[in-house]
């Protein structure tokens, strides 16, 4: 690394560089590509980035031809941090060519467990605008807009800060460091919306519209994206990285990591762990055995209990539990033991967690952010959602069990068999979904929770059921659901009458 | 309640002026109208769509999509208690029903005096600092009941000035300065950027 190594034996909550914003982060002692300033109590500052190496990948990159870069970040094999792990370098050659086009960056981090781009945003807001300026460059843009999430305020701040800083400074704008390059960054606010981070829902609500997805085909972002032209939708991470690899080059960002994925990730690992946090680890070489029990990371479960399960990429994903332990953290791996890597999010559960409670509480998740336009989720997922919450108040039925995966059948047909789903039937389970009823993944991730935790723990929720009172087994819970506090939902519906 | 007033009027144009379409300004706008009003206001959302040249109902439907805006007045504060996975595993639920008797109102209700909005909230972005909460989208981190009474009596007792009232978000705003803004084109008068275009490999390079 050509920039100074900022390895301080501690930053974040731990030392007197505690950052009241942005706590979270631990340092591992591993390499650092994309957190390399974050033990710095004035990592966000301009006058930080350029003492530590900032826009030295901005110059490197100017120095080159815009399709040397782009063959580059090819080259690295930069995966997409944000959930699919599509490989940006090839997602960039998907762009016609036709102009204008756009960058439109992702930072409407929302997926439950994950706060890794809030904390690039907030703490080193100038290398994300350097790696925008490098990506718009080599895709011969002028124009790119950075998507931050509405509720991170001092995200927004921060990085508005930053722009303003680098406009001055002749990093950003007219004259992009006395060159005729010209490209400008707007910070667009978000408002409150899960399904904003699905790329064509973010396109609409970039171009002042309700949030809801679009249809692929047609409108495949570098095809037809903002305002029906070729756009990139890029991942806060994945841009990150650019600086580094500008400065470094593919082969050495290549000699981190594994062959198939290389370089870092940044993981958040939450729940019933000893020390949890925000790691950057290298791909491919940590297992979620040394995650979770490593000194050098989580250091054990929570008061020495047992692991129960685990979610390894966000909570769309099918959960994991002590079997998978010694699978190496990247996205092939995980992917082919029957789940994802996703957001980069590690939720944690012990032997004292509740499982039917934990599967409520992320189905009426998906049915509060469902954005109503496809009707198998939009019933579906507050239907799982009322479903569960009479298992959980002790009013379930005998059916109820079958009728959740029936459910689930419903948005992803074919994936799920009810028949597969005896007690004891421990197979992975069939991921990525091979049918959908929906636009938008997001129907589909409501079944990922249930399914996981029937397969395993079918007995806790056959309990629940037993012990309801046959006489008010058909009454109806009192617990508003969602329906009632979605806005999405309570604009499109009308009551429908649920069995 | 209002319509923009003149200074953010100027605000409001100047956010337009960088986006290639200005309907694309409109959820900034919103929260302008937001911050200026501590919700969004009938009036304000006509004069929105004045601005970004569409209808009242279409600024409405855009606006009641989305979480953050509220159409009618809510408390000083807004407490928004995040009950998601991770935070549920470490007492979300616990501390949720402390506030609703600390604050005597249930999620989506506000205080008598008018300074509290309770809220049960989604996932915001601070899983291994469970549980946590955000006041107006300031976090605080690892609350326990205490934590919270202390909390909320510093916000009665106007300990907390660095907490905007409800609507603000950012206490700074992206501004650029017209001799460094490169130049905004509406997507059918934009072409290709000249400086790609002099930068392009010469047709002998390409294999």
């Amino acid at each position: 690394m050509s920039t100074e190594n900022h390895r301080t034996s501690n930053p974040g909550r731990r030392t007197n560089d505690y950052v009241p914003s942005a706590p979270g982060y631990v340092d591992n002692e591993g390499p650092k590509i994309v957190t390399s300033r974050f033990g710095h109590a004035d990592s966000h500052t301009l006058e930080r980035s350029l003492a530590t190496g900032g826009y030295d990948g901005l110059k490197a990159a100017l120095r080159r031809q815009p399709a040397d870069i782009a063959a580059e970040v090819k080259e690295a094999v930069l995966l997409g941090r944000g959930g699919a792990g599509f490989p940006a370098g090839i997602k960039w050659s998907f762009l016609p060519p036709v102009w204008p086009r756009y960058l439109v960056v992702n930072g409407d981090e929302s997926e439950p467990g994950t706060y890794k781009d809030r904390l690039l945003m907030e703490r080193d807001p100038h290398q994300l605008i350097e790696g925008c300026i490098i990506a718009c460059y080599a895709l011969g843009l002028n124009q790119c807009f950075l998507y931050v999430r509405g509720e991170m305020a001092q995200a927004q701040e921060n990085i508005a800060q930053a722009l303003n800083d680098a406009y001055a400074a002749g990093y950003v704008g007219k004259h992009i460091l006395g060159t005729d390059v010209n490209i400008d960054v707007v910070l667009h606010w978000g408002a409150g919306a899960y399904i904003v981070g699905e790329e064509t829902a973010l396109i609409e609500s970039l171009e002042g519209n309700r949030g809801q997805p679009r249809l692929k085909p047609p409108f495949f972002p570098a095809a037809k994206g903002v305002y029906m032209k070729p756009t990139i939708v890029n991942n806060v991470e994945t841009l990150a990285n650019l600086p580094w690899i500008m400065v470094n080059g593919a082969a050495e960002f290549k000699k981190y990591g594994s062959e198939k994925s290389p370089g870092t990730r940044m993981l958040a690992i939450s729940g019933h762990v000893k020390r949890p946090g925000v790691y950057e680890i290298e791909q491919g070489k940590v297992s979620f055995r040394d995650l979770f029990y490593g000194e050098n990371f989580c250091q054990g479960i929570k008061d020495d209990n047992e692991l129960k399960a685990y979610v390894p990429g966000g909570g769309s994903a099918p959960w994991f539990f002590e079997e998978q332990l010694d699978i190496k953290i990247e996205a092939a791996d995980v992917g082919a033991a029957g789940s994802m890597l996703g957001s980069g999010a590690l939720m944690v559960m012990d032997e004292t967690t509740d499982i039917v409670k934990a599967a409520l509480r992320l189905v009426r998740f998906f049915a509060r952010e469902s954005c109503g336009k496809c009707t198998p989720c939009r019933e579906g997922t507050s239907w799982e959602e009322k479903v569960l919450q009479r298992i959980d108040d002790g009013l379930g039925r005998p059916e109820d069990i079958d009728l959740l995966i029936e459910i689930g059948q419903n948005i992803t047909p074919g994936a799920y068999p009810v028949a597969a789903f005896g007690e004891g039937n421990l197979e992975a389970i069939p991921f990525p979904y091979r049918s959908q009823t929906t636009i938008c993944p997001l129907g589909p991730s409501s079944v990922a929770p249930i399914t996981s935790a029937i397969r395993r723990f079918r007995s806790e929720f056959e309990a629940k059921i037993v012990a309801a009172p046959a006489a008010v087994a058909g009454a109806i819970s009192a617990q508003p659901s969602s329906a009632e506090t979605n806005p999405a939902q309570r604009d499109a519906r009308e009551e429908v009458g649920h069995r | 309640m209002s319509r923009l007033t003149a200074d953010n009027e100027a605000l409001a144009r100047e956010i337009i002026a960088r986006y290639p379409r200005p309907k694309s300004a409109l959820i900034p706008l919103l929260h302008l109208a937001q911050e200026q009003d501590g919700y969004v206001a009938e009036d304000a959302m006509e004069h929105l769509g004045e601005l970004v040249g569409i209808t009242p109902a279409e600024v409405m439907g855009t606006c009641t999509f989305y979480e953050m805006f509220v159409l009618h007045p809510v408390g000083k504060y807004k407490i928004d208690i995040c009950t998601n996975l991770s935070c549920q595993l470490l007492g979300a639920e616990d501390l949720l029903h402390h506030a609703e008797e600390k604050l005597g109102v249930r999620p989506g209700g506000t205080t008598d005096d008018g300074l509290f909005t309770l809220e049960d909230v989604e996932c915001i972005a601070a899983c291994t600092e469970a549980p946590c909460l955000q006041v107006n989208y300031r976090y605080e981190y690892r609350l326990d009941n205490q934590d919270f009474d202390r909390l909320i009596d510093d916000l009665r007792s106007g300990k907390r000035p660095e907490i905007p009232s409800h609507g603000t978000l950012g206490h700074v705003r992206q501004h650029i300065a017209p001799d460094r803004l490169g130049g905004v084109e509406t997507p059918e008068d934009a072409g290709t950027p000249a400086w790609f275009t002099s930068r392009q490999p010469a047709p002998e390079e390409v294999s």
